[in-house]
Formats: C-alpha cells, sequence, structure tokens
C-alpha cells in the first residue's frame, strides 16, 4: 500500500474516480498543465485530456458558476480555488444558487458538484491565502462542508463528496499537505459524510477539532496520554451537516469536552458544537465546554500567524482549566 | 529638435449594426424573412405576444387585489420573449431571467406555474408536466446565472450535442462582473452559446445611460472576441431572425455571440415600484409609440392577415387563457409543511429530521 502526503491523496482520489466515471471533471486556475498550485491535479491533464482537465479564465465567480452549469447537465464537476481567501468571489453562485437549485426547481435540477480549496494557515503565504472559511460555509443551508485531517480521509471522504448529489465545499488544511505520509489504499472506496470520527478512545476528556488543528490536537492528546489523561479524540469531518450524535455520545462518557478551531471564535463551528452540547448534554458535563480558538481579528501575515493559530500549548491550557473547574457549592 | 512620431497601427475595428424588418407602423423596411411570409406563423407569433399580454395584465390584477406576491410585468417586451420562443428549439437549453414570459409560454411552460412562482410556491419553477424540462427557472439575483451558462454550454459541447444555449439578462446586469466573466470566457472554448441583452431602458430607477458610459451594451461581445449587435427588440421579426441567425450559427459551431435587443419597460419595474417616482411620463407614452404588439398587428392587418373579428376572437381566447391561469394558480392548495425540507438535498441528512418534523407538526395546526 503506498504512503501518500495529503496531496497527493487528493491527487489519487481525483484520478481514482476520473478513470471510474466519465462524467467527473476538473476545472480551476492552473490545474490543467501546471498542475494546480498545490499540485493536487497533477498529471491529470496528461491522462484525460483538456476538456476533462480544464484551465480556465483567472475568475473565480466564473469557476463556481461554471462548475454549477455543468453540474445542472449531470457531470460531476471539481472547482479547485487556489486559496481559500479567493473562494469569496464564488460566495454568491453558491449560497444563492449552488446551494438552491434543487430547492428552487424542486429537484428538477440540482447540483452534483465539489468546491475544493485549501484551508487555514501556517504556509507564511501572503494575506488572503490563510483564512479559514468553514463556518461561512457551513452558515448556508443546501451545503455540505467536508474537512479532512489525513491523506487516508482526505482521499476517501474527497471520493464521497464527488458522488453526493449535491453541492460540496472541501476544504483541504495547507499545513498538513505535506507534513507527513500514510498508507493510502486506492480501493475506490468512499469514507462516510455527515459522519465524524471517533480517532481515539478515551474516558477522561472529548477533545473535537478538524483540518489541520487535529494535527495539534493529537500531539495534545499525546501529552494528556503520558500525564494519565485519557482523550477521546474526535475528527469531525464534515463540519455540515454535523453528526452529534458521535460527540454527544463521547461527553456522555467522559463528562468535560474542548472543541478547537483555527478560525475567529465568534460565529466559529465550535460556538455550533457547544450550544449542541449545552442543549442536549448540559447534566452530563462535570465543567464548562471550552473553544480553543483563532482571534476574533484578521488572519496575521506569515509573522504573527504562529501566535494566531492556536498550538499545543494553548490546547492543554484550556484542558487544563477544564479540570481545575470546580463548581459552586 | 523635431518631434518623433511612433508607428501606429490599427489592431482592431468594430462596428456595431441595428437591424429592423417592420417600422413602428408595423410597415416593412425590408423583405422579410421566410417564417415572415408564413400567414400561419405569424398569427402564431402574434397569439403568443397577446396571450402574454392578457396574462401580464392578469398578474398584476392578482397582486393589486392582494391574491399574489411581487410581480415583475412584461409590459412592452412581448416581443422579446416570442423570439426566444420561436427561434430556440425544444432540446436547446433557455437560461432566463424574469420578464421573457412569452418564451415559457412558448417552451410549454404552464402560465399557472408562473404565477405560483410570484404567489410564493417553490413548486412554480417546478414545471411539472411540462414539455421542456430542462430550462432554468427564472433567476432573480440580477446577471449571476449568465456565467452558469458558460458550464451548461461546455456540458453541451463536451458531449457533441447539437443544442445551444441562450442566456438572457437586462441591462442593468450589463454593469455586473459575473456577466463580464461569462462575455469574456465564451469565445475561448467556442460554446454554442447565445447572449440575450434586454435592454428596456431602466434598470428599476436607473436609466440605460447611468449604467454605462458605452455607447451600446452590444459592444461589451467584442472585449470578450465575439460578434455583438443591436436589434428592434419591438420587432418581433427582427428580434426573430436576428436570435434564429445567432443560435444557428452556434449549433454549427460558429460559436458564441451577444445581442442587445432595444426595448422599453413600460410599466413598473415591479409591483413594488412606482415608476412616476423616476421616470417622466411624457417618455412612456412616446415609448407607447413602439409598443411591440401594435406593430406586428398593424403589420398583419395591413397584409390582410388579421380581421377585426380574427382580432376581437384572440383577445377573447386570450383573456380565457389568462382567467384559467390565475384559477388553477388559486386552486393549486399549498404544498406539504415540510416542504421546505424535501428538496433541500437529495435526501434530507439525519440531522435535520427533527426539523422537519417540527414544521410539520407547526404546519399542521389552526392558523397554518
Amino acid at each position: 500500500m503506498p504512503e501518500l502526503n495529503l496531496i497527493e491523496a487528493v491527487n489519487l482520489a481525483l484520478r481514482s474516480e476520473m478513470q471510474r466515471d466519465a462524467g467527473v471533471l476538473v476545472l480551476g486556475e492552473d490545474v490543467g498543465r501546471n498542475g494546480g498550485v498545490f499540485r493536487a491535479t497533477v498529471g491529470l491533464l496528461d491522462a484525460f485530456g483538456e476538456e476533462r482537465v480544464i484551465d480556465t479564465p483567472l475568475a473565480e465567480t466564473l469557476i463556481a458558476a461554471m462548475a454549477i452549469g455543468l453540474a445542472t447537465q449531470g457531470f460531476k464537476p471539481v472547482a479547485e480555488i487556489q486559496f481559500s481567501g479567493f473562494t469569496y468571489p464564488c460566495i454568491d453562485q453558491i449560497v444563492n444558487h449552488a446551494a438552491r437549485y434543487r430547492h428552487r426547481t424542486r429537484s428538477r435540477l440540482s447540483c452534483p458538484m465539489v468546491l475544493r480549496a485549501p484551508n487555514g494557515g501556517g504556509i507564511h503565504a501572503p494575506e488572503h491565502h490563510s483564512e479559514s472559511v468553514e463556518a461561512t460555509f457551513a452558515h448556508i443551508p443546501g451545503l455540505r462542508v467536508v474537512a479532512p485531517s489525513t491523506p487516508a480521509r482526505a482521499y476517501g471522504l474527497l471520493l464521497a463528496a464527488i458522488r453526493d448529489p449535491d453541492p460540496v465545499i472541501f476544504l483541504e488544511p495547507t499545513r498538513l499537505y505535506r507534513l507527513f505520509k500514510q498508507a493510502v489504499e486506492d480501493n475506490g472506496e468512499a469514507l462516510p459524510l455527515d459522519t465524524a470520527f471517533v480517532e481515539r478512545e478515551g474516558q477522561d476528556l472529548t477533545l473535537v477539532s478538524w483540518g489541520a488543528m487535529m494535527q495539534d490536537a493529537r500531539a495534545a492528546a499525546d501529552r494528556l496520554a503520558e500525564e494519565g489523561i485519557s482523550v477521546e479524540l474526535i475528527d469531525v469531518a464534515t463540519i455540515k451537516p454535523l453528526d452529534m450524535d458521535t460527540i454527544l455520545a463521547s461527553v456522555a462518557k467522559t463528562g468535560r469536552c474542548v472543541i478547537v478551531q483555527e478560525s475567529p471564535r465568534a460565529g466559529g463551528w465550535a460556538s455550533e458544537i457547544a450550544a449542541n452540547i449545552a442543549e442536549h448534554g448540559l447534566l452530563n458535563l462535570f465543567a464548562p465546554v471550552l473553544r480553543v480558538s483563532g482571534y476574533d481579528t484578521i488572519m496575521p501575515l506569515a509573522r504573527h500567524e504562529a501566535l494566531y493559530i492556536p498550538d499545543t500549548e494553548r490546547i492543554l491550557a484550556e484542558v487544563r482549566k477544564v479540570f481545575e473547574f470546580a463548581p459552586k457549592a | 529638435m523635431s518631434h518623433s512620431s511612433p508607428a501606429v497601427e490599427r489592431v482592431a475595428q468594430f462596428e456595431v449594426t441595428y437591424t429592423q424588418y417592420l417600422d413602428p407602423e408595423g410597415q416593412p423596411r425590408a423583405p422579410l424573412p421566410d417564417f415572415a411570409q408564413d400567414a400561419e406563423e405569424l398569427r402564431r407569433m402574434y397569439r403568443a405576444m397577446v396571450q402574454t399580454r392578457a396574462f401580464d395584465k392578469k398578474a398584476v390584477v392578482l397582486q393589486r387585489t392582494g391574491r399574489m406576491g411581487t410581480y415583475a410585468a412584461c409590459l412592452g417586451q412581448e416581443a422579446i420573449g416570442t423570439a426566444i420562443g420561436c427561434a430556440l428549439r425544444a432540446e436547446d437549453i433557455f437560461i432566463p431571467a424574469y420578464r421573457e414570459y412569452a418564451a415559457q409560454l412558448l417552451r410549454g411552460v404552464r402560465m399557472r406555474d408562473i404565477l405560483l412562482n410570484w404567489g410564493g410556491d417553490e413548486r412554480g419553477m417546478h414545471y411539472e408536466g411540462c414539455a421542456i424540462r430542462h430550462d432554468f427557472p427564472l433567476s432573480v439575483p440580477i446577471g449571476s446565472h449568465v456565467p452558469q451558462a458558460i458550464g451548461v454550454a461546455y456540458a453541451l459541447k463536451l458531449r457533441r450535442e447539437p443544442r445551444v444555449v441562450l442566456a438572457s439578462c437586462g441591462d442593468g446586469a450589463t454593469s455586473k462582473g459575473d456577466v463580464y466573466e461569462a462575455i469574456s470566457s465564451a469565445k475561448v472554448w467556442n460554446l454554442p452559446l447565445v447572449f440575450l441583452i434586454s435592454n428596456n431602458q431602466w434598470a428599476i430607477s436607473l436609466p440605460r445611460g447611468r449604467q454605462t458610459g458605452a455607447q451600446t451594451l452590444a459592444q461589451k461581445a467584442f472585449a470578450g472576441g465575439l460578434p455583438g449587435e443591436q436589434v428592434d427588440g419591438n420587432d418581433v421579426i427582427a428580434t426573430r431572425a436576428v436570435l434564429a441567425a445567432a443560435i444557428e450559427r452556434a449549433r454549427s459551431g460558429g460559436g458564441p455571440s451577444l445581442i442587445e435587443a432595444i426595448t422599453y419597460r413600460l410599466h413598473d419595474h415591479t409591483t413594488a415600484d412606482d415608476a412616476r417616482r423616476y421616470r417622466n411620463e411624457a417618455e412612456v407614452q412616446e415609448a407607447w409609440q413602439r409598443c411591440p404588439v401594435k406593430r406586428l398587428k398593424q403589420h398583419l392587418e395591413a397584409r390582410g392577415l388579421l380581421s377585426a373579428s380574427d382580432e376581437a376572437a384572440l383577445q377573447q381566447e386570450a383573456s380565457a387563457f389568462a382567467d384559467q391561469a390565475a384559477e388553477e394558480f388559486l386552486a393549486t392548495p399549498p404544498a406539504s409543511p415540510a416542504a421546505m425540507f424535501d428538496h433541500l438535498y437529495a435526501q434530507l441528512p439525519k440531522q435535520y429530521e427533527w426539523q422537519r418534523q417540527e414544521a410539520l407538526a407547526r404546519g399542521l395546526k389552526p392558523g397554518h
């Protein structure tokens, strides 16, 4: 079984599904001859030709709109936006059209498309290249938002996203693209959408995250294990619709929960998870649910991005607050 | 010191034409195209225009009497919708804005469905039982549907299907970047696509001259490498002829083009608008002289193709047609209280099932 990094796993999923389904198309800026700015589409042009691997003009609204048009005609377009901050010109198309054609036409037309983009910071890039946009899209009815955190999940979830009959925003963890390798079998098997993964079972604390922050959450869980604290680690994976059943079941067992996100704090998806726990799991809690997040500021440029992005120490600090919490007598 | 002069060459040259067959009194200015030699075909076109006008009037009445929501009338623009309906083949794909009701009528959409949509029921865009179910629904946001035509046309070309996409928008939409992105890219893939701009001179309160300093909207095509031309959008014969030529050129591999149809919005923007706040009544009265329905009527009469009794019968039929559409709309019971969930996804994720159940229960209580 080949060892692949996350970007290679994305490439493998695209290649694998394009081989299997002639309706799958790839489009975006520099995705053809150049193989994508992160090389997610490398080799696809030679393998499948320029009709199916479409180098588009430099126009993000057009890319989203073209994907919508193709999807309504029964194709399975996978559009790439080069950096998360450049998904914003697509938002009108995604919110007002992709998410709505099925609803607007009572399923006469539908929009089985995937919009892929790298998500989050940590790669010392210019402005607009490091934003965490998952909550922005997750607020929109009719969409699915998926954020893988390992090569194997990137492969399996991207297959699932392409096969899904509705629009999926697929946000890839930029700084994990080449961070580590993992065995990924090209077995054509999709992983389930709308389902969180319990990555590690534990008894004392539920640690919830997604995307690139999962890597820091894993490190925090390792450190806590050394201290004798057993962490149940959950990769949300599908941001929307959110699998609260898995999280609530875990919190019922551990009684403690910390949620880690990279995006700004207010209105982030950690807030949605915490609210759900408050609504449905309050009496299982020994301590308040705490959030670890980016700050409510503009994503800083490279010199300060490490200050902004939560790290293992910040996660551990919040975890300690949970364990130190003493209810009023 | 002598002044040097650089070598300047002309590298591109553009020209915008304006086509008209009938003058405002319906008199031919040039030999008519073949379809306009056919009396039955002309009468079919006239019937569609008369039916559309009757429908439009009825829709406004429904809104004014509180039986339907906001409605965007097409008064004065019946020729463009009729030309679209006649120039497209059934298998072609129409991506409309929202004032081309004559096209929907000719393409087999039940007018009840148009009223359902404006009446607040999503089923209006389902086109249940309609002959053509691949057209796009009315698009409320301005211009954002236009770049989607690139993807649709690309799909048809990829499948080697001899079908054409027609995307329409208004003069206001040409100020939006979405429309430019579509115009700019269409020729890159030589797509089977026609852009139609219905220039009705007013985008709610903003006159055409305040949208852009460009002399014509047709010339916007040239920036994308497309042919662009103007046509008298109140001359149904000219509009159909120009559209048909563009559509058949696109079908035979000749690539995309853009047509600016010059018309006039005789009604308010919508029933929620009052154009007297910003528009000179004399301008509107003058525009009535160029009414497209009157023009074709006078032409038919001059050729002896429409008698007074023919006209009376047509008007009566159109009125009954509009009444029928209104009755069908009013007789359509509301959808299930769960309808807002039932087409959100192909299959509703279990996460939202409790919300659907709650809406169902609330919707079944008295008062809902």
